[in-house]
C-alpha cells in the first residue's frame, strides 16, 4: 500500500495501543495523578488532520490532547513522564495531561477551559500571516465548546482578520454526559453556524481517516494561500467515559446507550482503514499485528522510563511563575 | 525636563515603543476612532495605521485570547479597554492563559507578554458597571504584573516597561488623572514593576495609596500641613509585585497608616497593604490601620450619591486627623476631584 496511506493507519494504531495501555496503568496503579481524557475511538480525526500539517503549522487542543499530540509527532516519553508528574515530563510536572506541549514539532499547547484555545489559534494564525510565511494554526475542540460564546467570537474575528486558522471540531455527540440534542437545537449544525459567520466549513466522516486527511489538506491549502479560516466538523465518538479509563455505556452505567456505543465501536476508524487498505495489501492483518507489537514495546518502555524518572524538586515550586527556568 | 499630561505620556510611550519594535500592535474597540481612546491611541493610529492599530469586534474574550496566541507566535499585543469594567469579559484568557502560560508549560517554553490597558471611568454618573477598577481582581493571580500609574512619568515608564518585558501586564488608568501634568523624560525608559515611590515625605502619618488616591493623598497632605501634620504619601505604583519594603519602612517611621483605594475594601488593595503591615511590623503601630475605600454597595449615579460614594482627599484628611488625635474643626472640605468635569462623557 502507498506509504501515505500506511502512515495514516500506522499512526492510528500507535495511538490506540498507547492509549489503551495507559488507560490500564492509569486505572490499576493510580500513579498518573491527573485527570486524563483518553482519545480512544478518536484517532482518525487527529491523525488525518495532523498528517496534513508541517512542523511550521501549530496545533492547539483542548483537554482531549493525547491523539493530536502524538499525531503531530509529540515525544511519547515526555508525554508519559508528564502523566506521571515527573521532571522529565514535557511540562516538567506542572501541566499534566491537559497542558501538554511539544514546540519542536509544532504542538503549541493544550488547555482545559472549554473553548479557550480557539481564539488563541486565531491570534497565532494572524501572527503567521503577518510574517508573510505560509503557515497555519489549527485548533481542536469538541461539540460542547461550540456553545461557548468565545467560539462565535473567534469565528467572527478570524473571518474579519482573514486568519489562516483551521477550526477542527470533533463532534462526538456528548459533552460529558449531556447529549448534543440537549444543548443545540435540531436543524442547526456546527458547520452551518461557521458558514453563517463567514468561515468556509465542511462536514466530514471523522472516522474515515482518508476523508479527514483529504479535507485537512484542502483546509490547510486554503490557509497557506491566504484565503482565510476554515472549519472541519468531524463526526466521531469516544469509546471511554469523558475523563478516565472506564466505559460509561454498560448496563449499570447508563448514560450512553449500549447499542449506540457498540455501533460506533464497530465502525472503528482503525478497522475501517484496515478494510480500505486490504486490497492494496492482502497481508494487512499481519502488518497491523506487527505494528501492535512494536508499539506495545514502545509504550511499555515509555512507562518504565517515566516510572524511574524523578519528581520535580519541591524547592523549585515557584520557579517559572515569572522568570524563565533554564531548559 | 518637559511637561506632559498623563494621557500624552501614554501616547508618547506607545508611539516610541511601536517605533522601536515592529511586533507591537494595539487591539481594542474603537482605538482607531476620532477620539483615539481619550487621545492615547490617536497618534499611534496616525503613524502606524490600521495594520497595527486594530479596531476589533465587540469580543473581549476572543480578543484577549487572540492576543495570547499572537504573543505565543512572537508578537507583542497591547490591548486597550476604553472601559475597564469590560475587562471582566477577558478574565479567562488573561487569568487562565496569559498569567499561567509560562508556568503550566514547564517554565522553559516562554511566556505570553500581553499588555492590557484598562481605563477607569469614574465621574459624571458612570454608574455601577461603568466605574469599576479591576486592579485587585487581576492582582490576585500569580503570573501577572498589575500596576496603576499615578503620575505622567509613571504612566509612560510603566507602559514602556510592560511593552519591553516578558510578563503579561494589566495597567489600570483612572480617567481623572488624564489631564494631570508632570515632568516626563523624553527617552523611553522603563520603570521596574514592584518598586513604589515616596510621592511626598512626611513624619506623622503614612498614606499608602494607589492610582487616583495618590493624587488625592497629595491634596490631603497640603491641607493637613495647615494643622501641623506631616503626611508621607507612598505611591505603590505596582499592586503586583507589591513593594512591601517601602510600605513597611514608612509605617515603621510614622507608626500610623491610612490605606486609600479607588475600589472596595473587602479582599482588595487596602486589605493587602494592611495584611503586609500586620505580618511584618505590627508592633510599630500606635493606632489601628484606617482603610479608605468604596462603601459596600455598587456605584450610584445621582450626583450627591456619587460624591458620598467615592473616597477622596476629604476622607483622607479626616482619617489622618483622627489618627493624630485631631478633628476636622474648621478645616474647609476639599472639592471633589471630578468637580469641573465637563460632560457629556
Amino acid at each position: 500500500m502507498t506509504s501515505g496511506h500506511a502512515r495514516l493507519l500506522r499512526d492510528m494504531v500507535r495511538i490506540r495501543v498507547v492509549e489503551e495501555t495507559l488507560a490500564d496503568y492509569y486505572r490499576d496503579e493510580q500513579q498518573m495523578r491527573t485527570p486524563t481524557h483518553f482519545s480512544i475511538g478518536q484517532e482518525a480525526t487527529a491523525v488525518g488532520v495532523c498528517a496534513a500539517t508541517t512542523t511550521r503549522d501549530w496545533v492547539y487542543t483542548a483537554h482531549r490532547s493525547h491523539a493530536p499530540y502524538l499525531a503531530k509527532g509529540g515525544d511519547l516519553k515526555a508525554m508519559v513522564a508528564e502523566l506521571y508528574g515527573k521532571q522529565a515530563g514535557c511540562a516538567h510536572g506542572r501541566g499534566g495531561s491537559i497542558h501538554l506541549v511539544d514546540r519542536a514539532v509544532g504542538f503549541a499547547g493544550s488547555a482545559a477551559i472549554l473553548g479557550e484555545m480557539i481564539p488563541v489559534a486565531v491570534g497565532t494564525a494572524w501572527a503567521f500571516a503577518r510574517s508573510g510565511e505560509p503557515r497555519a494554526a489549527i485548533t481542536f475542540f469538541g461539540d460542547g465548546a461550540t456553545e461557548e460564546g468565545v467560539f462565535a467570537e473567534s469565528l467572527n474575528l478570524a473571518a474579519m482578520r482573514r486568519a489562516p486558522v483551521v477550526f477542527v471540531c470533533e463532534n462526538n455527540l456528548y459533552s460529558i454526559s449531556s447529549p448534543i440534542g440537549a444543548r443545540q437545537p435540531a436543524g442547526s449544525t456546527i458547520r452551518d453556524r461557521a458558514g453563517a459567520a463567514g468561515v468556509t466549513a465542511v462536514q466530514v466522516d471523522g472516522n474515515d481517516v482518508f476523508a479527514v486527511h483529504d479535507a485537512a489538506r484542502r483546509a490547510l491549502r486554503h490557509c497557506w494561500e491566504g484565503r482565510g479560516p476554515y472549519l472541519l466538523e468531524l463526526a466521531t465518538y469516544r469509546w471511554r467515559e469523558h475523563v478516565g479509563p472506564g466505559f460509561d455505556h454498560g448496563h449499570d452505567q447508563g448514560y450512553r446507550p449500549v447499542g449506540e456505543t457498540e455501533g460506533w465501536m464497530a465502525r472503528c476508524p482503525i478497522l475501517r482503514a484496515t478494510e480500505t487498505l486490504r486490497e492494496q495489501d492482502p497481508d494487512i492483518d499481519r502488518t497491523v499485528a506487527e505494528w501492535r507489537v512494536r508499539f506495545d514495546d514502545e509504550i511499555q518502555s515509555a512507562v518504565a522510563y517515566a516510572k524511574e524518572q524523578s519528581f520535580p524538586d519541591v524547592e523549585a515550586l515557584l520557579d517559572g511563575a515569572y522568570q524563565p527556568v533554564p531548559r | 525636563m518637559r511637561t506632559l499630561t498623563y494621557w500624552q505620556a501614554i501616547s508618547e510611550a506607545t508611539v516610541q515603543c511601536m517605533e522601536a519594535d515592529e511586533g507591537i500592535f494595539i487591539a481594542g474597540e474603537g482605538v482607531d476612532d476620532v477620539k483615539g481612546t481619550f487621545g492615547t491611541t490617536k497618534e499611534a493610529f496616525a503613524r502606524f495605521g490600521a495594520s497595527r492599530v486594530i479596531d476589533v469586534p465587540n469580543s473581549e474574550n476572543a480578543t484577549a485570547g487572540f492576543a495570547v496566541g499572537a504573543a505565543a507566535g512572537g508578537l507583542r499585543p497591547l490591548l486597550v479597554h476604553t472601559r475597564a469594567d469590560f475587562m471582566f469579559l477577558a478574565l479567562d484568557p488573561l487569568v487562565n492563559l496569559a498569567a499561567k502560560w509560562r508556568y503550566m508549560y514547564g517554565g522553559d517554553k516562554g511566556g505570553v507578554p500581553v499588555v492590557t490597558r484598562g481605563v477607569v471611568g469614574r465621574g459624571w454618573g458612570q454608574g455601577a458597571t461603568h466605574s469599576q477598577s479591576p486592579h485587585a481582581t487581576f492582582a490576585h493571580y500569580a503570573g501577572l504584573y498589575v500596576a496603576a500609574p499615578a503620575s505622567p512619568a509613571d504612566a509612560k515608564g510603566l507602559l514602556v516597561q510592560a511593552l519591553t518585558g516578558d510578563t503579561p501586564v494589566v495597567l489600570v488608568e483612572n480617567r481623572n488623572l488624564y489631564p494631570l501634568t508632570g515632568e516626563v523624560p523624553a527617552e523611553a525608559t522603563g520603570i521596574p514593576f514592584g518598586v513604589g515611590r515616596i510621592a511626598r515625605r512626611g513624619d506623622d502619618v503614612t498614606v499608602v495609596a494607589t492610582s487616583l488616591m495618590v493624587h488625592e493623598a497629595e491634596r490631603a497632605a497640603d491641607q493637613l500641613a495647615e494643622r501641623g501634620i506631616s503626611t508621607e504619601v507612598v505611591d505603590v505604583r505596582s499592586l503586583r509585585p507589591l513593594d512591601e519594603r517601602i510600605i513597611c519602612e514608612s509605617v515603621a517611621r510614622t507608626g500610623r497608616l491610612v490605606v486609600a483605594d479607588t475600589s472596595w475594601a473587602r479582599y482588595g488593595f487596602t486589605a493587602e497593604v494592611a495584611a503586609v503591615v500586620a505580618e511584618h511590623i505590627p508592633h510599630v503601630l500606635t493606632a489601628p490601620i484606617r482603610r479608605l475605600a468604596l462603601p459596600d454597595c455598587p456605584a450610584p449615579v445621582s450626583w450627591p450619591l456619587e460624591e458620598a460614594f467615592h473616597p477622596g482627599a476629604g476622607g483622607i484628611v479626616e482619617a489622618c486627623l483622627r489618627l493624630c488625635g485631631q478633628t476636622q474643626g474648621d478645616l474647609p472640605a476639599l472639592a471633589d476631584v471630578a468637580a469641573g468635569f465637563q460632560g457629556p462623557y
